[in-house]
């Protein structure tokens, strides 16, 4: 089973030179400590810069500089700030190649919730809605159930959904799983993870094909 | 030198209670920190703010919501105001949640004089809802509309008395796009100089859309979340 950096450790395997990439918050932000040697990518943070570098050092933080989760970071050589509209505008022109997002929910088709939780918590989508309609590829970073021990892999989700058809890779603290035209399907298991264990926690259909390889994790 | 105001006070000595305010920022990033104080102490209520968070309890538009000043909001993410989720639920508060992108291009929309686009954010989803839809090249787009206000107000770093203003770094956010965007636009900034001394190349917002500019007298420019890495 992985923990929360390793989930992030997955996904900066996804990576390719050149990619632009949007992470959200949670689990997607850790993406950025683990990118691979030799890759190299630009982190597009949509309240407005390409090129989002580490947090400050102590004494070097600046009010004028935030990312999406209004944390203070610093911009890479190369970087540029832009308005919100332009920032949406490289989201919804397709021009970032890579989203990663959290999500409380991921159906079978693809279908994606992640910003209400009706009568509990109205918190609003941010930029997801518009992120998750519109990036080329999708990748969720999430747990696999959610608090109560419930399966957050669903034939159809039960909350508000953020958006429709768009998910197209979940990793979680137990596999790596695509959204296919038949529903989710197995591609590697965590180390230590069975079959199995993967299978009682899903609750929508899942696809297993073969010998399901254990994911290798370049540390 | 037309448009230039003393302070605050007078840039905002029209705004009575009822008005729809566009106020720049994000988060407590680059946000109109004295015309917020401004309309704080003048105490107009019934206020509909469009902003794209609600600040943070005792700061940015958290003041105006603690003092029950605003009636509706129309943002995108309001997940760091305790008091915001409490009015909220407790049915004090009215709210339009709507995708941030979406919520940009209605204000840029409305600067530009667009009355309507289509975007595929929220397709499927609530945010849907009564909506016309359309498909274009085998994808589903639904048409959201300008987002006009009675007022404007944005924060930039340098401007000068023509109203062109520079920011810096990502406070440009929606202080540009809502530039424009309501019948009257104030800008405060952080440094006020003579019409000349800005480099044209460099304006980030032309002194057309401006309509009255001051220098803030005190900025706060609190961090919402302090990072930070450890030397090594």
């Amino acid at each position: 089973m992985l923990d929360k950096d390793g989930i992030a450790k997955r996904i900066a395997q996804e990576l390719k030179n050149g990619y632009y990439v949007n992470l959200g918050i949670g689990i997607p932000t850790l993406v950025a400590n683990h990118i691979p040697e030799g890759i190299s990518v630009t982190f597009q943070s949509e309240n407005g810069m390409l090129g989002m570098g580490p947090f400050p050092f102590e004494g070097e933080e600046d009010a004028d500089l935030i990312n999406a989760g209004k944390q203070t970071v610093t911009v890479m050589p190369g970087g540029s700030y832009f308005d919100s509209a332009t920032s949406f505008a490289m989201i919804r022109g397709e021009h970032v190649d890579l989203t990663i997002l959290g999500a409380m929910e991921v159906s079978e088709t693809g279908d994606i919730a992640n910003w209400k939780i009706p009568g509990k918590m109205v918190k609003g989508m941010g930029g997801a809605m518009d992120l998750v309609a519109s990036a080329k590829h999708i990748i969720v970073a999430m747990q696999h159930v959610n608090k109560a021990g419930e399966s957050k892999l669903l034939p159809k989700c039960t909350l508000p959904l953020t958006g429709l058809h768009c998910v197209k890779r979940i990793v979680t603290e137990l596999a790596v799983i695509d959204i296919t035209p038949n529903g989710f399907k197995l591609i590697e298991r965590a180390p230590g993870v069975s079959v199995d264990d993967i299978k009682k926690a899903t609750e929508g259909k899942l696809i297993v094909e073969g010998e399901i390889p254990e994911m290798h994790l370049y540390l | 030198m037309y448009k230039v105001v003393k302070n605050a006070e007078e840039a905002i000595h029209d705004i009575t209670d009822n008005s729809t305010i566009h106020l720049g920022g994000f988060g407590l990033c680059g946000i109109p920190e004295n015309c917020i104080a401004a309309l704080a102490k003048k105490g107009v209520k019934g206020l509909t703010c469009i902003s794209n968070n609600a600040g943070v309890e005792g700061f940015g538009i958290g003041i105006l919501l603690h003092q029950r000043q605003v009636k509706k909001m129309i943002s995108s993410y309001v997940g760091e105001n305790a008091e915001f989720e409490r009015q909220l639920l407790s049915g004090e508060l009215e709210v339009d949640l709507i995708p941030q992108g979406t919520l940009a291009e209605r204000c840029r929309a409305a600067a530009a004089g667009i009355p309507a686009f289509f975007t595929p954010a929220g397709y499927g989803t609530e945010v849907a809802e009564g909506k016309e839809v359309r498909e274009f090249d085998g994808k589903m787009y639904i048409m959201e509309h300008w987002l006009k206000a009675d007022f404007s107000i944005i924060k930039a770093w340098k401007g000068d008395t023509d109203g062109n203003l520079i920011y810096r770094k990502t406070t440009r956010n929606f202080n540009l796009p809502m530039a424009g965007a309501g019948r009257i636009t104030i800008a405060e900034v952080e440094e006020l100089v003579p019409a000349g001394q800005l480099d044209p190349d460099q304006i980030h917002t032309p002194g057309i859309f401006i309509k009255r500019i001051f220098e803030g007298e005190k900025f706060e420019k609190r961090i919402e979340q302090r990072t930070v890495s450890k030397k090594a």
